[in-house]
């Protein structure tokens, strides 16, 4: 176990390492000069190059990939090119909001994606299994962009049920994780109803079955707890399709999150925020999926660890 | 326009009788305005600063004019220059010498007196390359600016504290642009304590002598103005308050304007939705329109083949269709035929442009050797609309057989290309164009159209450079008379009517600006289109709605 953790640790490490010089040779190559960017449209040539010296930007790559590593390393994203705040703390600022939309879009998506798949399971070839299916995939292939505006306009321009964007009360956070969640709710759907057909073919089902249980009880306290376990275990995977979510629906609804963070940096070509919130996402994702890993086989007995 | 010239005229006679000095006559406050209130105003991007020497960008330009005031500043809601800080100027008959009277008593937020010290100090700091201004060259007038530049100064020595309440500006050159200069953003005066408590983080802590001051700022979310009640200007400004709140799409923006949730979209009215808002009487009503300091042009690259041939340059010009253009934008525009928008002095009227003529762009394009026309590229932003306006003059280019493939980059991949000599043919400025920095013609000329922007990573994506007109431009900025005011605006329009002859640009269109307001806002329509308090007037406005 330990010697796992090790190695799985080391690999982590070395993604994280992969990915930070891989975004940064890739904003090192884009055609587009931050220096200019910064400097503005009345700067003469003298002041151009004035800031490129202060920022290290006319340093070789190597060299301004191994300052911004040494700094990475004590914790220091630098500054906004454009904000010229520190970096890390325009994402701890914005960090809580996107973690409380996961929340609320890992409940949305257990819950729509649980309950669907399980009627569909029970309720296997009928009508309702068809149309749940149809819905799991229409979930699955929408944009989410769409989705967004769609729920805002009916539930809160119409209806007013929900305010029109924007953070704050719980009420804010419906929709938007409403518009994350359906994603994942296809897929889920799709897992739990075919995780649970699988059980309810199980032995120790039918062996329940033919004790004479009632149906509630079967589904519930048998087939159920052993079903849902290997879907639970995907919720670690989630938070890297969750990680390009957010930038889409952040900006729908107005929500102060990293995505939203990310989408500005990206049009201004605002690089230190590029490169922070690629890292931060980078971690999460890793870190998901180390977790998820690590917990399987508590769950799941069946997964070993190796 | 014509109101503009008149009354540009009169303070010009007014300056000549106390021989070129100036004093401000006290604002008129609009009778009808109501103390108190507050509103609410969306925008979707990032406020990025509220330091005054680096925000440069379309949220925080009149934000910071709120928290900060400038020696000059504009009669509200015109292009009309007034002393603002200062509270008279006297400009020396060789036009070198710019010396500033302030008014006593300006407190700054943290209570203490402003004086010519903090006046000095602010322009050093603004010009010192540690600062990273993006404004530091609109100072490149000042004696020893070229030494702060360079970093070898760190004071200018064309700034001079006479007493606490006087200071002297000596300049390199004659420059009739200087009281425009001492208006912009970047000349606003800053407290030195204040700045040096929060280093780079000043921005974040604004502390100036303006008429709101900063109450909230939660990053990514929200920001809070509040009224100074210590303001110098009494009577001004109305509002109590004013939220900003950040992130909002403009269509999420628009939807809860109609609800009554907000005051102001402060990026506008969403292309999407224009044609609805406008056909709603209820919703037209609340709808201000008024010019803006901009034109959309299309660059030609006139030291690359076949650009470098004048008259194919001017083939194009007469090849775009330019009302299809603006049909395209739902009509928020007006036909452009040279590059000063119509509301900027030095616009000439007389000037009619060449004209849509498909034949005799095909005979010019034949006459320059391209019978059958070319291939080239023609680069554009990649957000809506500009991809679909490249779309248009794609075809009108093709029906004189030139063959234009589309580049269609983000912003910052455009800029690059166009300062790169051998980057871009041809550009579609849409999204990058040029907005008036301060109402005077000099500014559409030295970065884009002049020798000193034709250089890499420069403005001027033509690569157009006349010497000939340089020197022109440079005799016309040497006309500081005020009352040469009038014979200094037709010496820039003869050297834009020279540039339309070489037509290294093909000016398509002058954006209109268009601003929605809710049914509680108050004051004259103008300062909701302000040309200088861009997207509008915060220290004027104010709401019915308060006892």
């Amino acid at each position: 176990m330990i010697a796992y953790l090790g190695r799985r640790l080391i690999q982590s490490l070395l993604i994280l390492l992969g990915v930070s010089l891989i975004t940064f040779a890739l904003l090192y190559l884009l055609p587009a000069d931050p220096v200019r960017q910064i400097a503005g449209r009345s700067a003469t040539p003298q002041t151009v190059e004035n800031i490129r010296q202060q920022l290290g930007l006319d340093q070789p790559f190597i060299v301004q990939y191994w300052r911004y590593l040494t700094k990475l390393i004590s914790g220091d994203l630098g500054r906004s090119y454009i904000q010229r705040s520190e970096v890390t703390e325009l994402i701890v600022s914005r960090l809580p909001a996107s973690l409380l939309l996961m929340v609320g879009a890992i409940l949305c998506e257990l819950l729509l994606g649980l309950s669907m798949g399980l009627i569909a399971a029970v309720r296997r070839g009928t009508a309702t299994d068809q149309t749940l299916m149809v819905a799991s995939f229409v979930g699955v292939s929408a944009p989410q962009f769409v989705v967004g505006l769609l729920l805002l306009y009916v539930f809160a321009v119409r209806l007013s049920w929900f305010p029109i964007g924007g953070y704050g009360t719980w009420r804010h956070l419906v929709l938007p994780s409403l518009t994350m969640g359906i994603l994942g709710a296809g897929w889920y759907a799709r897992m739990m109803r075919s995780s649970m057909i699988d059980v309810l073919r199980q032995d120790y089902v039918r062996t329940a079955r033919a004790k004479g249980l009632a149906r509630r009880a079967i589904l519930f306290r048998h087939a159920l707890p052993n079903a849902i376990l290997p879907v639970i275990a995907m919720i670690g995977i989630d938070i890297g399709i969750f990680m390009g979510g957010i930038v889409v629906v952040e900006s729908v609804f107005g929500w102060p999150g990293i995505g939203q963070l990310a989408w500005q940096a990206i049009q201004r070509v605002d690089i230190p925020i590029i490169m922070g919130v690629t890292l931060v996402s980078a971690f999460a994702i890793v870190l998901g999926n180390l977790l998820a890993d690590v917990i399987a086989p508590f769950i799941d007995p069946r997964i070993k660890l190796r | 326009m014509k109101k503009f010239l008149a009354s540009t005229v009169a303070a010009s006679a007014l300056a000549l009788m106390l021989g070129m000095t100036s004093v401000r006559a006290e604002d008129a406050i609009d009778p009808n305005a109501k103390q108190g209130g507050a509103i609410t105003i969306t925008y979707k991007d990032d406020v990025a600063t509220l330091d005054p020497a680096i925000g440069y960008d379309w949220q925080n330009w009149s934000m910071i004019k709120s928290l900060f005031d400038g020696l000059m500043d504009y009669e509200p809601g015109t292009t009309n220059l007034k002393p603002d800080l200062a509270e008279s100027y006297e400009i020396s008959p060789d036009g070198k010498t710019f010396t500033f009277k302030l008014r006593h008593g300006v407190k700054f937020h943290n209570g203490r007196e402003m004086t010519a010290d903090d006046v000095k100090y602010s322009l050093d700091r603004v010009t010192n390359p540690k600062t990273q201004s993006p404004g530091a060259g609109f100072f490149g007038s000042i004696k020893g600016y070229d030494d702060v530049a360079a970093g070898k100064a760190e004071s200018l020595s064309g700034v001079t504290v006479v007493d606490p309440y006087t200071v002297k500006f000596e300049l390199t050159r004659p420059d009739a642009t200087f009281l425009h200069v001492m208006a912009i953003n970047f000349a606003h005066v800053v407290p030195k304590e204040e700045v040096e408590k929060y280093g780079a983080d000043f921005g974040k802590h604004p502390v100036g002598t303006g008429a709101f001051k900063l109450a909230e700022w939660t990053l990514g979310q929200r920001i809070v103005f509040e009224r100074n009640a210590d303001y110098w200007h009494k009577g001004l400004p109305h509002l109590d308050k004013i939220t900003f709140e950040i992130g909002q799409e403009p269509i999420v923006a628009l939807l809860r304007l109609q609800k009554g949730e907000i005051d102001v979209p402060g990026d506008g009215i969403p292309p999407a939705k224009f044609q609805e808002v406008m056909a709603d009487p209820e919703q037209k009503a609340r709808v201000v329109e008024g010019g803006q300091l901009h034109t959309g042009y299309v660059t030609m690259n006139t030291t690359m083949a076949p650009f470098d041939n004048v008259k194919v340059r001017q083939a194009v010009n007469m090849a775009i269709n330019k009302a299809r253009v603006i049909q395209i934008i739902n009509g928020r525009a007006v036909p452009a035929n040279q590059p000063l928008p119509p509301s900027m002095p030095g616009y000439d009227k007389e000037y009619k442009g060449y004209p849509y003529d498909v034949a005799k762009a095909k005979a010019l394009l034949a006459e320059a050797g391209h019978p059958d026309g070319f291939d080239t590229q023609l680069f554009a932003m990649n957000t809506d609309p500009n991809p679909r306006i490249a779309q248009a003059i794609q075809q009108d280019l093709a029906a004189i057989g030139i063959k234009a493939s589309i580049q269609s980059l983000a912003q910052a991949n455009v800029i690059a290309a166009g300062g790169d000599k051998a980057g871009a043919p041809m550009i579609w400025s849409g999204g990058m164009a040029w907005i008036a920095d301060f109402p005077d013609p000099s500014n559409f000329y030295g970065p884009i159209l002049g020798c000193a922007g034709a250089v890499p990573g420069g403005w001027n994506w033509s690569w157009y450079c006349n010497k000939d007109l340089d020197a022109k431009a440079a005799e016309a900025d040497s006309v500081v008379d005020p009352a040469k005011a009038g014979e200094r605006d037709k010496m820039w329009s003869a050297i834009y009517d020279k540039v339309m002859e070489d037509a290294p640009w093909a000016p398509v269109f002058n954006e209109q600006r268009f601003t929605m307001k809710s049914a509680r806002m108050g004051g004259a329509d103008n300062l909701y289109v302000d040309p200088v308090h861009i997207p509008i007037n915060y220290d004027n406005v104010y709401v019915k709605d308060v006892q």
